[in-house]
């Protein structure tokens, strides 16, 4: 088993034939992924990559049977694509963007409550399920299928956890970037309820950073509902407060969001909390005995 | 995380001044003390002439506690105006946020002295867990409203903004009822708290701060001191924001990373730091700080960095004087590790290095890459791991 994606999904990639579009629609369709359509406004009707092209997301649903959709709008516009797939019913929207302003990502995610529509990102890797579908920018080949979930607000971080986990022959059931800006559809809260139900998934993996409160709320979360063992790390332990590091969300400002309080929080959840990013590997294989 | 569309724009990280903050205030309808900018002393005692009476003279930096540096001088006496500014344009002035390096003071804001009656807190910032725009209010003014918050969180008035209905004037009354506002003092505040909130929205910003918002002895209730800053996110349809940018207030290097699209922020430590993705820059830091090092910089190159921008990062970490080792910690995924490892030879062609390279690589491509940097007939450093990586960084940095 996995979450949210497998060999079923059918996806429509918004903004394919732009250069991020294209590379990673080829890249998703060569790790076995069902790119059934992509979308740009002004190329209906054409083929990309062998892929058809429609004008308007509802078409694609129509006519290909799309349910999830991954997005590399750009910015500027970015907030309008995810909220077109949720308007045509796509189930998952998966937005990879880096960028879009804060003010439109309050806009959205009232309308995607109001539509049950569940958004990955943005500004995020992505979703893989290993060795079923990957709808996103991971490279594939360091994934394995097993039996940890990941969850992650980084990318290249989430490879280093992946990477760790392959090496030691321990394979994933699905990984998911949840993105590092402020203002993201899916939280860590989500995806654990999400780990929780699957029985494929024997143990988690949490990857957070500073900014925000989005971990304590995971732990609390965690101590009441979930059994299985979580393995967790924080990075920005020794980020200065006041300096926004990189991600539009990881900033410690008033005090808050420091890592410290959140590897207390995690701790004090019963979670496995990491000084460093380099024993993921080894403690989750501890774990899994 | 690749920007799939990013103009890279110099000086991303927009902050402002505070009689800037007090222009876009006033454009919204938020009333502000008379006053005006002054970049030299002549200037100054024109604005000190043209205000009349007692004035204030603020020395403009991007950093609080000014008052308490001695950046904030009332003069009753306008033949001392010009003297006065004299000693506070040019001075650096040292507060509690500068750092003990402190600021030179290039601008003063002149403005007229008001009858201060009560000083109250009034902001607006991103509530994260809500996902939405709050608005934050307090009886307390001019302190820091995080110190407020940590002693007694009840003295602090909170109301979230709903994006397609606006501050509501019940939601501002009872604000500024919580405030023990009376009579036509709470009319003037809760249309001051609108035209903030219409602001923050209009101009995508990220905090809007207001402390102390002051009530008059004639019961006017203007904005006595501003802070602003912008959601980056949101500049590309500000143009004129990016305008207000101050050079004199920014990192050189910083402001040279931005130009290329890089996210470098300057720190303390010894070991020069470049890493793709904000959060394994992050660990770096960290891992660097557990065996014994500290980072001079964070650099994240970005998910799809070109070999012209990574050379640029190279040229930029190593301009630091207090870099002693580099350590590269890369894994490619969309930056390809060959991509990289041409990038990192050509900058150190360019401008050479006289310090150690360790460099950590995995990922798309690896082996590639690895050869680039073995056949350089440069000295690099291969590390296997970023534990190891960060070791033999420290190591060589002694």
């Amino acid at each position: 088993m996995s979450i949210l994606v497998d060999q079923q999904s059918r996806v429509v990639v918004q903004g394919l034939t732009g250069r991020e579009g294209s590379f990673h629609a080829r890249q998703c369709r060569e790790y076995g992924t069902r790119v059934v359509a992509g979308v740009t406004p002004g190329r209906g009707g054409t083929l990309h990559e062998g892929i058809p092209v429609y004008d308007t997301v509802q078409e694609a649903v129509r006519k290909e049977g799309a349910d999830v959709s991954l997005v590399f709008v750009p910015p500027p516009f970015a907030a309008d694509a995810v909220l077109e797939a949720a308007d045509a019913r796509v189930r998952l929207v998966v937005c990879i963007t880096e960028g879009i302003p804060a003010a439109d990502m309050i806009r959205v995610r009232p309308y995607l409550e109001r539509t049950g529509t569940r958004l990955i990102g943005p500004n995020c890797p992505g979703i893989i399920s290993p060795g079923k579908c990957k709808v996103g920018i991971m490279p594939g080949y360091i994934h394995k299928p097993g039996p940890v979930g990941v969850i992650s607000r980084s990318g290249t971080l989430t490879y280093e956890a992946v990477a760790q986990l392959t090496r030691r022959g321990i394979g994933q059931s699905t990984c998911i970037g949840i993105g590092g800006d402020p203002i993201i559809g899916t939280s860590f809260v989500d995806a654990l309820a999400l780990f929780k139900d699957d029985d494929a998934t024997r143990a988690i993996v949490m990857i957070g950073e500073i900014g925000g409160t989005a971990e304590e709320e995971a732990a609390q979360f965690a101590a009441r509902e979930i059994k299985k063992p979580i393995v967790a790390f924080v990075a920005g332990q020794t980020a200065p407060p006041g300096r926004r590091m990189g991600h539009a969300g990881a900033i410690i400002s008033g005090g808050r969001g420091t890592a410290a309080e959140k590897m207390k929080a995690l701790k004090e959840a019963g979670i496995h909390v990491l000084e460093t990013p380099t024993e993921i590997g080894e403690t989750v294989q501890r774990l899994l005995g | 995380m690749p920007r799939c569309y990013r103009e890279p724009f110099p000086g991303e990280r927009v902050k402002i001044h505070e009689y800037q903050a007090k222009q876009i205030l006033k454009e919204f309808g938020v009333e502000v003390p008379r006053g005006d900018v002054a970049f030299n002393p002549k200037e100054a005692a024109a604005v000190a002439a043209r205000l009349g009476g007692r004035v204030v003279l603020k020395a403009q930096i991007h950093a609080g506690g000014r008052g308490k540096g001695g950046g904030i001088k009332v003069v009753g006496d306008p033949g001392e105006v010009e003297k006065t500014a004299a000693q506070l344009i040019g001075m650096t002035l040292v507060t509690p946020q500068t750092g003990p390096q402190g600021r030179k003071v290039r601008r003063l804001l002149v403005e007229e002295t008001l009858n201060i009656g009560r000083e109250l807190y009034l902001g607006m910032t991103l509530d994260r867990a809500r996902g939405l725009p709050v608005v934050m209010a307090c009886a307390q003014g001019g302190m820091e409203i995080e110190e407020v918050a940590a002693r007694d969180p009840e003295a602090i008035r909170i109301e979230p903004v709903d994006p397609l209905i606006g501050l509501r004037p019940f939601q501002a009354r009872k604000i500024a009822y919580a405030l023990g506002l009376q009579g036509e003092q709470v009319g003037r505040a809760v249309k001051l708290m609108q035209s903030m909130a219409r602001l923050y929205d209009a101009k995508d910003a990220s905090l809007v701060e207001i402390n102390p918002l002051v009530v008059t002895a004639e019961g006017g209730v203007l904005a006595l001191d501003a802070k602003m800053t912008f959601d980056d996110n949101g500049l590309f349809r500000h143009p004129e924001i990016r305008e207000l940018r101050d050079p004199d207030e920014e990192d050189p290097l910083e402001v040279e990373a931005s130009a290329h699209a890089l996210n470098y922020i300057k720190l303390d430590g010894t070991i020069g730091c470049m890493v793709n993705g904000a959060g394994l820059a992050m660990a770096t830091m960290d891992v660097i700080h557990h065996v014994g090092g500290s980072p001079a910089n964070f650099l994240d190159v970005g998910g799809g960095a070109s070999a012209e921008q990574v050379a640029a990062a190279f040229r930029i970490l190593v301009s630091d004087p207090n870099v002693r080792a580099v350590l590269i910690n890369i894994f490619g995924g969309i930056l390809r590790v060959d991509v990289l490892a041409k990038g990192v030879v050509e900058a150190v062609r360019q401008v050479g290095v006289k310090v150690p390279v360790v460099a950590r690589l995995e990922g798309t491509n690896v082996e590639e890459g690895r050869k680039i940097l073995a056949d350089s007939g440069m000295n690099f450093t291969i590390a296997d791991g970023m534990l190891d990586a960060a070791r033999k960084a420290v190591a060589a940095g002694r």
